[in-house]
C-alpha cells in the first residue's frame, strides 16, 4: 500500500494528472471492448439460462449464480447485431450496478486485462444524427489496438 | 461509546410508552377515577421526560415534563378529566411521536417548541395551583432510604483512588457515594447503567465504581450497582439526575466518609457500621419481595420481546433456503439413480423434517403480532368521531395474531383507510340510524384470525351498506364502464368497482377519505404483500371487507409442471384440484374457451399461449388441467405435464425483470436450474 501510493505521487509529478484504470478486454464479434473492472463481480461459463416470458428480446432470461437468481442479457442483441453464437469461449460477464442492480450479460470471449491511462482513452463524441444508444464512451489505445470502453449504464438501460 | 449508540433504543422505548400512553389515556377518559390507568400513564410519562432529557432532546422534556405534571394533578385528585383535557393530551402525544419523527429522521428533535400546548397544559395547571399547593409539599419530601440498600458504603476503596479522594476533600469539593437500582423489567442494564453514567458525569466524576465500570459495560451485575463520586454540586442535584434515566428504579446516596478520617472517630462511628453490616440480613430479604408483589400488581404481563435485526434474520432465513436447496439436490440425486438405498431414503426423511422444523422457527421469530399496529386504532376513531360527529365504537378482536414482520409494517395504512371508510362511508348519522331502528352508536368491527396458512383481517360496520344502483351509476359518470356493460355485470363485479382507480361514491369530498386515491391504493398494497382483499356487503345493513394475508413469505409449497419443456412452479395454496380433461370437453362462451366440471362453468388459461411457448403435446391429446382459486374466481391452467409437489424456496427476480406479471418470482431447484414462479393471480 505504501509503496503503491509513492508510486501514484511519483507518477503524478511526472504527468500531471495521470490517473490509470483497469478494464477487461472481451471480444463481440471482431471488435474488442473494455468493461471497467470496478463494476465486474464475477465471470462464468456459459451455463443453462431459464427464460422468462414477455420480456425484450435481448433479456435472455435468469441464471442460478450461488443461490441468487440473477438476470442475463445477451449484449449482441442489445447493442443489435446478430444473436449469439454459444462457443467454448461463451462467457457471462457478471455486473454489479448501483443503479441496475445484478446483471449478467453474454459475451464472445474474455481476452484479458489493461490498465489505461487517462491519457491514452480518448473521449468519442457523437454526432446527434445517431439516434440509436451511444454504448461506448471512450476509445483506449493500446499498442496498436483499439478498445472501445463500454458505458456499463447505457448498456444496462431499459429499452 | 457514545449517546448515539442509544439513539436506536431511544426511538424503540419512545414508541413504546406512546404506544402505551394512547391507549391507557383512552382508557382514562373511560374510567377517570381509575388510579392504576393514571399510575402507568404518570409512569410511562416519566420514563420519557427522563429519556428525552438524557439524550439531550430539551423540547421534548419540557412538554412531557409539562405533560407530567397535569398527570400528577390528575393522580392528586386536585384535576377532573374532561374531554377537553384529554384532546389536549392527545395532542401532546401527537406533538411528541412528531418529535420522535423527526429524531428518527435526522438525529434531531427539530426546532417546534409547540408552544401553543406547553401554554394550554399550563393553563389547566393554573386551574388547580392554589389547592395544588397544599398536596404538593407532602409530595416533595424525600423519603428516607433504607440504609440496608445504601450498598456504597460496602465499596473498598483502592489507595490510589483514596489519596485523589483525600485530595479532592481537602480542596472542599463533596464526595458521595450513589447506589443505583436498575428496575427488573429492564433488557438493556448496561446500556441503562451508561446512561446513569453519563448523566452523572455531567455533575460529577466518578471515582470508583462497584462493579468496576468494565463489568457494568458487559452487564456482569445484578440490579444494582454503587459509585463513589466527586462533586462540587449538592446532592440532591446528582440523584435526581441519575434518577431521570429512565427504568431506573431508584438512586440512593449519601456523603461518602473517607476511612482515615473514620479512624479519629472510631468510638463514635464503629457501631453505626456495625449496623449498617447487620441490617442488610434482615432488611434486605423483605424489601426485594416487596419489590416482586408491586411488580405483580402494577403490571401483570410484561411483554417479553426480542429485538432482532431484520438483517440478521435474513442471513439465517437465506441459509435455510440453502438447506433446503441441499435437500432438494439430495432428493433429485435419488430418483435419478434409482437407488432403493433405505438407509439414504431415511436421511432424506431426516434432513426433511429438520428443514421444516428449523424453517418454522426461524418464521416463528420473524412473526409479531399484529397488536403494535392495530394498537393506534381506538385513538383514531374516537378522533373520527368528534370529527365527523357520529358516535361509534370499536371493537378489536385477535390483536394477538402473529404475521410476518414485514407485513405487519406494511398493513397499518391500508387497514387504516378502511377503517376510516367504515366511519365516515359506512356509517350512518346517528338520526338516520334511530329511524332505520338500530342503535345510536355505530359499531366498527376489526377482527384477525388465522385461517390455514392465511391470515384473514376484517373490517365490518353496521352501516348503511354499499349502494349497488349508486356505484354502477358511478362508474358510468366516470366512465369506467358503459351503461350496456353496468346492465350485464354482477352485484359483485360492480362493488369491485370501488377498487377501480380514482373512484370515489362519497357524495361530499372530506378530508377523511373520499379523495378517490384510497381504495385502488389499498387493493394494490395488499397485493404487493402476496395477499387479497374482497368485499362483502349488504344494503342497510353493513360491510364487511376482508382481506386474506399469507403467513410466509420466503419459502411455499409449490406444484412443479412443464409446459414446453420448461418448469414452472405454481403456489399449492391457489390451486383447487387437478382434472384430466378430453379436448372435445371444451366448450366456446363468448370466445372464450371453458370447461363444464360439476355444475360450473370454468374459463380455461392455456399456460402456452400465455408463457409465448410450443405446447409438447398434440391437440387431440387430453389436456392436464390444473384449477386455480383467486378469490371466488376459478379458472383452469392447462399444462403439459406435472412434476409433483415441492417445498421452494422463492427468489427474487430483481428489479431489472419486474415488468413480467405473470411471474411472481423463481426458484432454484435441486439440478441448480432456475424455475419460475407462475402467479395465478395475475393470469386470471
Amino acid at each position: 500500500m505504501e509503496e503503491l501510493k509513492t508510486i501514484g505521487t511519483n507518477v503524478l509529478e511526472e504527468n500531471s494528472v495521470y490517473e490509470t484504470f483497469q478494464y477487461i478486454v472481451i471480444k463481440l464479434g471482431s471488435e474488442q471492448y473494455g468493461i471497467d473492472i470496478r463494476y465486474i463481480d464475477n465471470i462464468v461459463r456459459m451455463q443453462h439460462i431459464t427464460r422468462v416470458p414477455k420480456v425484450a428480446e435481448y433479456l435472455k432470461g435468469v441464471i442460478n449464480l450461488r443461490g441468487e437468481v440473477i438476470p442475463v442479457m445477451s449484449l449482441r442483441l442489445k447493442m443489435e447485431l446478430e444473436t449469439d453464437e454459444i462457443t467454448k469461449a461463451t462467457r457471462i460477464i457478471i455486473l454489479k450496478l448501483e443503479q441496475h442492480g445484478t446483471i449478467g450479460i453474454i459475451v464472445d470471449a474474455v481476452k484479458e486485462v489493461v490498465t489505461l491511462g487517462i491519457n491514452e482513452i480518448e473521449k468519442v463524441t457523437y454526432d446527434a444524427k445517431e439516434d440509436g444508444l451511444n454504448f461506448v464512451n471512450g476509445i483506449g489505445k493500446k499498442g496498436d489496438e483499439l478498445i472501445s470502453i463500454l458505458d456499463l449504464n447505457v448498456v444496462a438501460l431499459e429499452k | 461509546m457514545d449517546v448515539n449508540q442509544y439513539l436506536e433504543i431511544f426511538l424503540d422505548e419512545t414508541k413504546e410508552h406512546l404506544e402505551n400512553l394512547n391507549a391507557q389515556i383512552l382508557q382514562l377518559e373511560q374510567e377517570p377515577e381509575d388510579v392504576g390507568t393514571i399510575n402507568e400513564i404518570f409512569r410511562a410519562a416519566h420514563s420519557l421526560k427522563g429519556m428525552a432529557g438524557t439524550m439531550g432532546y430539551k423540547r421534548m422534556q419540557k412538554l412531557t415534563h409539562d405533560m407530567e405534571n397535569v398527570f400528577s394533578e390528575i393522580r392528586n385528585g386536585t384535576m377532573k378529566v374532561d374531554s377537553n383535557l384529554i384532546d389536549t393530551l392527545f395532542q401532546c402525544l401527537d406533538a411528541l411521536e412528531e418529535y420522535n419523527n423527526t429524531i428518527q429522521e435526522t438525529a434531531d428533535e427539530g426546532t417546534n417548541d409547540n408552544q401553543a400546548l406547553v401554554s394550554k397544559l399550563n393553563e389547566y395547571l393554573k386551574g388547580v395551583s392554589k389547592d395544588a399547593a397544599v398536596s404538593v409539599p407532602t409530595k416533595a419530601s424525600p423519603v428516607l432510604p433504607d440504609t440496608s440498600e445504601e450498598k456504597w458504603t460496602d465499596i473498598k476503596v483502592g489507595e490510589s483512588e483514596l489519596s485523589v479522594l483525600t485530595e479532592a476533600q481537602k480542596s472542599g469539593k463533596n464526595i458521595y457515594g450513589l447506589t443505583v437500582y436498575i428496575s427488573e423489567a429492564c433488557f438493556l442494564k448496561a446500556a441503562r447503567a451508561f446512561l446513569v453514567y453519563k448523566a452523572i458525569e455531567e455533575k460529577a466524576e466518578i471515582m470508583v465504581s462497584n462493579p468496576p465500570a468494565q463489568d457494568i459495560e458487559d452487564e456482569k451485575f445484578e440490579l444494582d450497582f454503587s459509585l463513589i463520586v466527586i462533586s462540587d454540586h449538592p446532592l440532591e442535584e446528582i440523584l435526581s439526575l441519575a434518577g431521570s434515566v429512565s427504568e431506573i428504579e431508584r438512586v440512593l446516596g449519601g456523603v461518602y466518609k473517607l476511612p482515615e478520617i473514620r479512624e479519629p472517630e472510631n468510638v463514635e462511628t464503629a457501631p453505626e457500621v456495625e449496623q449498617n453490616q447487620n441490617v442488610p440480613s434482615v432488611a434486605a430479604q423483605p424489601a426485594p419481595a416487596k419489590n416482586v408483589d408491586k411488580k405483580a400488581l402494577g403490571k401483570p404481563v410484561v411483554n417479553r420481546t426480542v429485538r432482532v435485526d431484520i438483517e440478521k434474520l435474513d442471513v439465517l432465513m437465506n441459509l435455510v433456503s440453502e438447506l433446503i436447496i441441499a435437500k432438494n439436490s439430495l432428493v433429485s440425486a435419488s430418483t435419478d439413480e434409482r437407488s432403493s438405498n433405505s438407509g439414504f431414503n431415511e436421511q432424506i426423511e431426516y434432513l426433511e423434517s429438520v428443514t421444516t422444523n428449523l424453517h418454522e422457527s426461524v418464521m416463528k421469530v420473524r412473526m409479531v403480532p399484529i397488536e403494535s399496529v392495530v394498537n393506534k386504532f381506538p385513538r383514531m376513531i374516537r378522533d373520527l368521531s368528534k370529527k365527523l360527529d357520529k358516535k361509534m365504537e370499536l371493537y378489536m378482536s385477535g390483536e394477538e395474531t402473529e404475521l410476518d414482520r414485514t407485513v405487519v409494517d406494511e398493513i397499518g395504512d391500508p387497514l387504516m383507510h378502511l377503517l376510516r371508510n367504515a366511519a365516515d362511508h359506512g356509517l350512518e348519522p346517528a338520526e338516520v340510524r334511530v329511524q332505520r331502528g338500530k342503535p345510536e352508536v355505530g359499531s366498527i368491527f376489526l377482527e384477525a384470525y388465522q385461517d390455514g396458512n392465511n391470515v384473514v383481517i376484517e373490517v365490518r360496520d353496521d352501516g348503511s351498506g354499499i349502494d349497488v344502483e349508486a356505484v354502477k351509476q358511478k362508474g358510468i359518470d366516470r366512465g369506467v364502464i358503459t351503461p350496456e356493460q353496468g346492465e350485464s355485470m354482477s352485484e359483485k363485479d360492480i362493488i369491485n368497482l370501488l377498487f377501480h382507480a380514482g373512484f370515489s361514491t362519497s357524495k361530499q369530498i372530506t378530508d377523511i377519505s373520499g379523495r378517490g386515491v384510497g381504495l385502488d391504493v389499498v387493493k394494490s398494497k395488499i397485493e404487493s404483500l402476496s395477499g387479497e382483499v374482497e368485499v362483502k356487503s349488504k344494503m342497510g345493513e353493513g360491510s364487511t371487507w376482508i382481506i386474506r394475508l399469507p403467513l410466509t413469505l420466503a419459502i411455499i409449497q409449490a406444484l412443479m409442471v412443464t409446459v414446453g419443456g420448461e418448469k414452472y412452479a405454481l403456489s399449492l395454496g391457489n390451486i383447487q384440484t387437478i382434472e384430466d380433461i378430453s379436448p372435445d370437453e371444451i366448450k366456446l362462451v363468448q370466445n372464450r374457451e371453458v370447461i363444464h366440471l360439476r355444475g360450473t362453468v370454468i374459463p380455461i388459461i392455456r399456460l402456452n399461449e400465455e408463457l409465448d411457448i410450443a405446447s409438447s403435446k398434440s391437440s387431440d391429446e387430453n389436456l392436464v388441467v390444473v384449477i386455480v382459486k383467486k378469490g371466488e374466481n376459478l379458472a383452469g391452467l392447462v399444462v403439459d405435464e406435472l412434476m409433483g409437489q415441492q417445498e421452494i424456496v422463492i427468489k427474487s427476480l430483481g428489479k431489472y425483470i419486474s415488468k413480467c406479471k405473470i411471474i411472481s418470482g423463481a426458484t432454484i431447484l435441486g439440478d441448480g436450474e432456475v424455475a419460475l414462479i407462475l402467479d395465478a393471480n395475475a393470469l386470471i
